[in-house]
């Protein structure tokens, strides 16, 4: 594999300051635009998380109001999953893809650079409501009405707040895909495409295809609001579970693009540190696709308490227990790459290897929540909150770490402190098992998931998780500290950061020129 | 017969045990960190679906992470090894993607079978209707003419509110104790007819086995045959609102005799709705000692 690099100063007239980001068109700084804002999300929503933590660190109400920590618990979800999770990955994306495919840039860079500044006025929008008259939503960030109908001044704002979003994400997805499928190098054939550029395609189009339903959705609880529609509301013929249907079928394929990048991400990182090729690279690609096509037809096992039809609940337990099998497909390959191989462990294979063991504990969970019978006892308490936290942070958020260490010096050109690398790893995933670990016995010994006080026998495990959960958010400022250090300086990075990198990224120098690939390289 | 029975006396004596050691260090006692195997056939049906399927992912997780952590530790680099160069093997993964198929399989009867019984509500010898209200319950039963509402016991309400500078550990069954329980007997199939008047509610009481959504209007049915007279409490379970932690459900399971008395004595009293002001906690706590 070879490639050409040119570096022309050729756009000598770019503005500079902060006219430069506003009006940039580059993948990279949009990428970088991205995963910083992404990164303030994260923080922003883990403070939110520790609101939580610190109101359940002991039985009885000591810090805030209920009404105000339903509004953290609804917030923090829509922080992290719109503002932290899939912004990092479209940060990566924009980063990664076109690097990675040989292309100059993003398909569409002026989409490129409204879809991120969407993202600041999104945001801007829907944290004011928290200072609206009766305060932000406190629904949960699923929304059910017609709990959902009962929000203050903030209701409109919400949910203009969330198109907004969905229109980013739409337009991202747009933008991935036609460079994906345009602007690939000469004699790179899909089947020969890195794997986080297949996963990044497949979730471009889940996105694509489930964004719009949301929109749907949230406009109808608009409707119901404001204008005398009743598509929710029993009373004037419609049927509030309809929402939860038409939500979940967003949903679901929405948890899958929060994941399905971080399974991209993993299977770049295991091959490059094991020194040996990723094993079953076709069956990998595979089972990305048959998860997503199973996410769109298991949507209601978010319902199996809702009162469905047996042959519903049959049906959606099937299903679901049917991604098993695609997902293990891909454990299996991962421990297979490893496999004989020569390892070795820096910190974005440290974050690699807890991925694939704390992920596996979360997709065990999951199985558990499938057993509709058995969902009867899970369902809204603990046991579902640990189980989503080990898949999407444990799984997206490690995912996205160890992809954020693995190109650090690709795209600042310098090697981070491997040292604060270390500490934040040890930090992070010991306490993040001490946080979320005991929610799965608080789950199943009867405590119901969203209740800000609880009867004094769930005390000791929540002290436990409340620890834990201040441990893990403060362990992230040694990532913030190590972030600023490697953006400032540090030992110079090779083109070829690490010994078993493979990819056509690692082929321009570190850091990467602000424009590469003007010439695409040639794939043999 | 006699190994269920065994069984159930096992459970009965390890909640008695677990509310003794409730003091101590939360390892100590598994009814805080597993689920509850209830007191009903259908809940231990269930529990034992849980163990089931948890074991077999315990069994596997060993597997899959024995294999990881065995290669973590002899595959690395700094022993010296050089790394090999296969990269598929067809026969592993089809191996890989048939067996999980099949414990899926096994699996999957005996949910199926336990879902099929759950969903029969037909034959019910009496019905309860259950109302979800913010934040309190209302039930009815059927035919008889006996209404109340069930709300969260005034010493819990007192001293859950912000501040209140009260220990909830000195409130007995803080935030789990009612001002009116929902009596029921037991050996009886009991149709629940399950509705909520505002916002979605769930009706969940461990004990039993399920939680069931409560609708605004639509009426969910199910149903149990409590075996165990005593006293269980649940909770709601689905978001409704800024109280939704503080709605808690009492069920006292009777003898018959006892349950026909006691619902006499509501159809007598005439004024269904009153709710007996105070805390059923000594009580309940006499009930349990006295066991």
């Amino acid at each position: 594999m070879t490639a050409t690099t040119q570096d022309h100063a050729h756009h000598a007239d770019e503005p500079t300051g902060f006219k430069r980001w506003l009006v940039t068109t580059n993948h990279k700084d949009i990428g970088s635009m991205y995963l910083l804002f992404s990164l303030a999300m994260f923080l922003v929503g883990g403070a939110m998380a520790l609101v939580i933590r610190a109101e359940l660190f002991q039985p009885g109400l000591q810090v805030v109001d209920p009404y105000f920590f339903n509004q953290m618990t609804t917030m923090h979800a829509l922080v992290m999953i719109f503002g932290a999770v899939m912004p990092a990955f479209t940060g990566l994306a924009n980063w990664m893809i076109p690097l990675m495919v040989g292309a100059p840039d993003m398909a569409l860079p002026r989409m490129n650079n409204w879809s991120f500044w969407l993202l600041p006025f999104g945001f801007a929008i829907l944290l004011s409501t928290l200072f609206m008259p009766g305060g932000g939503p406190a629904g949960g960030w699923t929304m059910y009405p017609p709990l959902m109908l009962q929000t203050g001044t903030a209701f409109p704002f919400v949910i203009f707040a969330i198109h907004v979003l969905g229109i980013s994400s739409i337009m991202g997805s747009i933008n991935v895909i036609a460079t994906i499928l345009n602007m690939r190098a000469p004699g790179m054939t899909l089947m020969k495409m890195p794997l986080f550029v297949w996963t990044w395609l497949i979730t471009a189009y889940l996105m694509i295809a489930v964004m719009p339903v949301l929109a749907g959705a949230i406009t109808m609880l608009l409707t119901d609001q404001y204008f005398g529609t009743s598509f929710f509301s029993a009373a004037g013929g419609g049927d509030p579970v309809l929402y939860q249907h038409i939500f979940w079928f967003f949903g679901h394929p929405e948890v899958y693009i929060l994941i399905l990048p971080a399974f991209g991400i993993i299977s770049t990182i295991i091959p490059a540190f094991a020194r040996k090729p990723l094993f079953g690279y076709s069956s990998m690609v595979y089972a990305t696709a048959s998860i997503a096509f199973l996410s769109f037809i298991v949507w209601a096992h978010h319902m199996f308490t809702v009162g469905m039809p047996l042959a519903g609940q049959l049906f959606f337990m099937y299903a679901t227990m049917l991604i098993a099998v695609p997902t293990g497909v891909k454990v299996f390959n991962w421990v297979a790459t490893m496999w004989r191989g020569a390892m070795t462990f820096e910190t974005p294979m440290l974050f690699a290897l807890a991925f694939v063991f704390l992920f596996t504990i979360g997709g065990f969970s999951g199985l558990m929540l499938a057993i509709a019978p058995a969902d009867f006892q899970y369902h809204d308490t603990y046991f579902v909150v640990a189980h989503f936290h080990y898949v999407l942070v444990t799984g997206a958020v490690f995912a996205i770490l160890a992809a954020a260490y693995y190109w650090l010096p690709k795209w600042t050109g310098h090697m981070y402190s491997e040292r604060l690398g270390q500490w934040h790893f040890w930090l992070s995933v010991i306490f993040v098992n001490v946080l979320f670990f005991p929610q799965h016995f608080l789950g199943l010994a009867g405590m119901p998931r969203r209740i800000p006080d609880y009867s004094v026998q769930f005390a000791d495990w929540n002290m436990v998780s409340s620890i834990g959960g201040f441990g893990f958010g403060f362990a992230q400022l040694i990532f913030v500290w190590l972030l600023y250090k490697c953006i400032r300086g540090g030992e110079k990075a090779e083109a070829r950061a690490w010994e078993g990198a493979e990819g056509l990224e690692w082929e321009v120098p570190s850091p990467a020129p602000h424009h590469t690939f003007d010439t695409p390289p040639v794939i043999r | 017969m006699t190994n269920m029975i065994a069984r159930r006396s096992f459970g009965r004596s390890g909640l008695l045990a677990g509310l003794m050691l409730l003091a101590t260090p939360a390892l100590a006692d598994f009814s805080l960190i597993n689920m509850t195997r209830g007191v009903t056939e259908s809940s231990q049906e269930i529990y034992d679906l849980h163990m089931t399927i948890f074991t077999i992912t315990v069994v596997i997780g060993l597997g899959v992470f024995g294999a990881m952590f065995y290669s973590i530790f002899r595959h690395r680099k700094s022993r010296g090894v050089k790394p090999a160069k296969f990269h598929h093997s067809t026969t592993v993964e089809v191996l890989w993607t048939v067996i999980p198929l099949v414990i899926l399989v096994a699996m999957a009867v005996p949910a199926t079978r336990v879902l099929i019984d759950l969903d029969d509500t037909s034959e019910s010898e009496m019905a309860v209707k259950i109302t979800g209200y913010q934040w309190f319950w209302g039930y009815e039963y059927m035919g008889e003419d006996v209404q109340f509402l069930s709300r969260l016991a005034t010493d819990s309400d007192v001293a859950r509110q912000l501040h209140s500078g009260i220990n909830p550990a000195s409130v007995p069954n803080y935030l789990q104790n009612v001002d009116r329980r929902l009596v029921l007997p037991v050996d009886t199939r009991i149709k629940f007819q399950i509705t909520a008047a505002d916002v979605i509610h769930s009706w969940w009481m461990p004990d039993l086995g399920w939680k069931k959504d409560a609708i605004p209007g639509f009426v969910n049915e199910t149903w149990t045959v409590i075996e165990e007279p005593g006293v269980y409490r649940g909770r709601c379970a689905e978001l409704c609102g800024r109280d939704h932690g503080f709605m808690p459900i009492v069920v006292e399971a009777l003898e018959k005799d006892e349950f026909e008395a006691w619902l006499a004595e509501q159809q007598a009293d005439g004024e269904p709705g009153t709710t007996a002001d105070g805390s059923d906690a000594a009580e309940a706590g006499e009930e349990l000692a006295a066991r």
